[in-house]
């Protein structure tokens, strides 16, 4: 029996050492504050620290200079608004599809589905073709049409840079609040018809303040997305010198050139910026905080559709334009112009031509690194999380250590942090501040960035996934005689294998569009799709532009596409 | 020999105490029933014994040997404790055929890759699950399954099974069947089995002796069915394995009486089994146990008579509360003459006497 006892003591002070547990939540740690913490850490440096002393006199010459103040206004109006008039859009059209009798609703739903699938820049960037100042066609049209002498719409404006952010972002709260509609239970609705109420107050009374939770998610991420982003403002704005907080914190970055001084000034914009997004955040809980709300059912029913009767094909009629207009004409104006000969041109078949395909493959060096870093990034970045998140999944939801939800927060902080600000941390913490490691300038600064913004993407799904993996089932193959090690690779990885290749994919597609951290971040080798896209057309050449735009549309349908059939022929084995 | 020892085993969920310095030791050989009211801590207690989780305090020994110490610092992993499992909700893996699920054991320990199909076969045929090799468990059924699990929990270990309520979610018809079977296969390989169940039939049916615990987890009484019958440790377990009724009595001038309304005599002398020392007690009777007979002072109101299969069972009244009897029709002409509202003598029979303080 002692020597029993020896033996097991000894296995038992080895595990001290090398439980694979310990291991994986040191892991988790060491890579999470690699990745989120230091670049968090060093944008707090370089705002607050002035070389010698503690300083803040940076935040006061940023907040007296009229462009940075310009800046912050523009912001917070463009945010407001698109999250305002957005939130309605989305409602109605939830409301119309979900609850009403209004006929093709499988064609609409489809095309609430493209905009997730067209980079908001690229939106952006066929919008300015159709309607800027000038030049652009549908301007150009009308003003000929209707004998105009100035153009009738201006895109390059703070308004127009709302108009497309409303356009690009009601799906958001559409999509909560269709799915909250379905699981609500329609007893309620019902009950209050039978008492005789109204249709409208029903609505009113009723079904919008049932769905508010879902409405309120909704614009929680219309708010943040609208206040970080970059691409939509600075396609439209920039040459009207429009400026918003995230792109000015690129230009203020571009013109510091590397001077400390104009490092600081970023960083603190920087901090600017994320105090603005929690400020938003916490007034957007503070509204919505109020009153309790227990209507939601988990089981999925028919619910009662309400009859539109003589306004349902004047509906059907506004409803179908709208998306036309807003989901369809974009990529149709881009597809035409990758084929005129010309900015400008009009669309008519002398005037076409392929040659912009043929400029951007062959010769174009910039064109075809582009194409070749995203694939790459996108691909590394997705497995690098799919490895990283999935064992912070695990970690969190199996393992539970101690600090878990310090792990789980450390992950998804870069989810509420503004790109662009992820990026310039990830630059100040990454050339040559943390053991000498300088990836400034190199693609490996991307990865890593790409990795910090999208990790959270993995370990949502798989954390979701592990949830359904009972406890009994790895114990059971414990009992059997696997290790922990083989009990991971026989039972727990295969259970949730799925929802790790469509993590992969989460975070794999995004990086393939990816312009906000990439417009900071690249270097003379290391362009991404948005970036030689935005540069060609920042540059003027339009049509390359609009040609590359239309490969990038391609890849990213083709592989969404990949996903929706590797996941769905798993689910249907 | 004994097959398991827990000694002083201390578990904590936070705050919740689940075990409290539980102590338990298992003859080999044979089947143990473990039964108590759910979140007891049967799962905990065969957690401890498999090594799921490290108890606070305490020591397992499995064979004699030590598995598991706190203060000795040993801690064999579940994967060397050699313990055939069937988990409360089968726990067979999903994405594996009833093949890969029972062979798995096989493979984990290194067994010749020639033998295994033999072995695997050997085992399906015990729980008659031939033919069902290449199914996946989403196209089985419950008890399918749950016979999937016992396999493979038999190519674990045919020595020492512990089954975690593994037949609470079939149907009564397979319940019965399930126990039938376990029996068999005990008989046959000299398994010793640990069987947890809330189920008190079932554990009286199946097992050799039968660990009773309380809701806080600590042990109500360890014996036999019989024991367990005729003995009741306290009032927990007496209520705990049947349908039971509780009147209060008391004790004046050395004798005992019902006490209810009025005080009515019932025993000349101070019972037997009378919680020593006190005045007042609860008596405890079976519906079965309470008699009509119209010679007894005691005396009831039918409230509700019913007729189900042969047995009588009605509601009484008396003093302020109801309480169930039972007869068995004895197929004479006059079984039906106890009618609703009529006025019955009662007599009690096989009573036991608790303790009223104890909480239950
Ligand atoms: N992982 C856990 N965390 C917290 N409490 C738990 C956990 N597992 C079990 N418990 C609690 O411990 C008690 C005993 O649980 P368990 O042993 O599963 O009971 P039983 O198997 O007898 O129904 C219950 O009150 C349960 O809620
Ligand atoms: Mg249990």
């Amino acid at each position: 029996m002692t020597a029993v006892k020896n033996k097991d003591f000894l296995k038992l002070e080895g595990k001290r050492f090398f439980s694979l547990d310990k291991l994986m939540t040191v892991l988790c740690y060491a890579a999470l504050i690699t990745v989120v913490i230091l670049p968090v850490v060093m944008i707090f440096y370089y705002a607050f620290w002035d070389g010698s002393k503690i300083d803040i006199d940076m935040f006061v010459k940023v907040l007296t200079q009229q462009g940075n103040l310009k800046a912050i206004k523009n912001t917070v109006i463009i945010a407001f608004f698109t999250t305002a008039i957005a939130t309605v859009v989305g409602v109605f059209f939830a409301w119309l599809l979900g609850r009403s009798d209004i006929p093709l609703k499988g064609l609409m739903k489809f095309l609430f589905s493209i905009p997730f699938m067209i980079p908001p820049f690229l939106a952006a960037m066929s919008w300015d073709m159709m309607f800027s100042g000038r030049g652009g066609y549908v301007n150009r049209l009308l003003m000929s049409v209707f004998h105009l002498s100035s153009a009738p719409f201006n895109i390059n404006s703070v308004a127009g840079i709302i108009v497309i952010e409303v356009v690009y972002y009601f799906p958001f709260v559409y999509m909560q609040v269709v799915s909250a509609l379905e699981r609500m239970d329609p007893t309620l609705e019902e009950s209050a018809r039978i008492a005789g109420a109204g249709q409208l107050y029903v609505i009113r009374k009723i079904t919008i303040p049932l769905t508010i939770p879902a409405i309120s998610s909704g614009m929680l991420l219309i708010l943040i997305t609208s206040l970080s982003n970059y691409g939509i403002p600075a396609m439209l704005g920039f040459s009207q010198n429009i400026f918003t907080l995230p792109t000015m914190i690129v230009e203020l970055m571009n013109r510091a050139g590397g001077s400390f001084e104009g490092i600081r000034e970023a960083a603190a914009m920087s901090i600017i910026l994320v105090v603005v997004v929690a400020i938003a955040l916490w007034g957007q809980r503070k509204l919505t905080s109020r009153g309790s709300y227990d209507i939601i059912k988990g089981k999925s029913m028919r619910p009662m559709l309400i009859k539109l009767r003589g306004a349902k094909y004047p509906l059907l009629v506004f409803s179908l334009i709208f998306l036309l207009v807003v989901v369809v004409a974009p990529i149709v104006m881009i597809l035409l112009i990758s084929f005129v000969k010309a900015y400008g041109l009009p669309f008519e078949s002398q005037n076409m031509t392929l040659a912009n395909y043929r400029r951007i493959f062959v010769g174009n060096i910039m064109v075809s690194d582009s194409v070749k870093n995203s694939l790459f990034l996108a691909f590394s970045a997705g497995l690098i999380c799919l490895v990283l998140g999935t064992m912070l999944a695990y970690v969190v939801n199996k393992i539970k250590p101690k600090g878990g939800t310090v792990l789980e927060m450390m992950a998804v902080l870069p989810y509420s942090l503004p790109g662009t600000v992820m990026a310039i941390g990830c630059m100040l913490a990454w050339s040559g501040a943390f053991f000498g490691i300088t990836l400034y300038n190199t693609i490996w600064i991307i990865l890593v960035a790409y990795i910090a913004r999208y990790l959270s993407y993995v370990l949502k799904s798989s954390s979701a996934a592990l949830q359904q993996v009972h406890y009994s089932l790895e114990e059971a193959a414990r009992s059997c005689g696997a290790s922990h090690m083989e009990t991971l690779k026989d039972v727990t990885l295969p259970l949730i294998k799925p929802a790790m290749i469509s993590g992969f994919f989460l975070v794999f597609l995004p990086c393939m569009r990816e312009l906000t951290t990439s417009i900071l971040l690249y270097g003379p080798n290391s362009r991404t799709l948005g970036v030689a896209i935005y540069q060609l057309r920042i540059n003027g050449y339009i049509t390359q532009a609009a040609a590359l735009s239309v490969v990038t549309i391609t890849l990213i349908i083709i592989c969404n596409n990949l996903v929706k059939f590797v996941i769905g022929d798993r689910r249907r084995k | 020999m004994n097959k398991v020892e827990l000694r002083g085993i201390t578990v904590h969920y936070g705050e919740h105490a689940v075990l409290e310095d539980f102590s338990l030791t298992v003859k080999a050989g044979r089947i143990i029933g473990i039964v108590g009211p759910s979140g007891c801590g049967k799962t905990t207690i065969v957690r401890s014994i498999c090594g799921f989780i490290n108890p606070e305090k305490g020591e397992v020994l499995i064979d004699g040997k030590l598995v598991y110490s706190k203060t000795g610092r040993v801690n064999v992993p579940p994967e060397l404790r050699r313990i055939g499992v069937v988990f409360q909700d089968y726990a067979v893996w999903p994405h594996l055929s009833t093949y890969d699920n029972v062979s798995y054991p096989l493979k984990k320990r290194k067994t010749p890759k020639t033998q295994i199909p033999e072995l695997v076969e050997e085992v399906l045929e015990q729980v008659n699950m031939i033919g069902y090799e290449k199914y996946l468990p989403s196209q089985l059924s419950g008890g399918q399954q749950q016979r999937v699990a016992i396999a493979r929990a038999l190519t674990t270990s045919s020595d020492f099974l512990i089954m975690d309520e593994p037949i609470t979610n079939l149907d009564a018809k397979l319940r019965e069947q399930m126990l039938v079977e376990i029996r068999m296969l005990q008989e046959k390989l000299g398994t010793t089995i640990i069987y947890i169940t809330h189920d008190q039939e079932a554990a009286m049916q199946l097992c050799d002796e039968i660990v009773i615990l309380n809701d806080n987890g600590s042990i109500a009484q360890i014996g036999t069915d019989e024991e367990i019958i005729k003995k009741p440790a306290n009032r927990f377990v007496f209520q705990f394995i049947g349908v039971s009724n509780f009147l209060p009595t008391c004790i004046k001038g050395g004798k005992c009486y019902l006490s209810l309304d009025e005080e009515i005599l019932l025993d000349d002398n101070i019972p037997q089994d009378y919680p020593i020392g006190k005045t007042r007690a609860l008596l405890g009777v079976r519906p079965m146990d309470i008699v009509f007979d119209d010679n007894s002072p005691i005396k009831a109101k039918i409230v509700q008579a019913t007729f189900l299969g042969n047995i009588y069972t009605y509601f009484i009244s008396l003093g302020k509360e109801e309480y169930r009897v039972q007869r068995i029709a004895t197929g004479e002409t006059d079984d039906d003459k106890y009618r609703e509202d009529l006025t019955v003598g009662v007599k009690f029979v096989n009573v036991k006497y608790f303790d009223m303080e104890e909480s239950v």
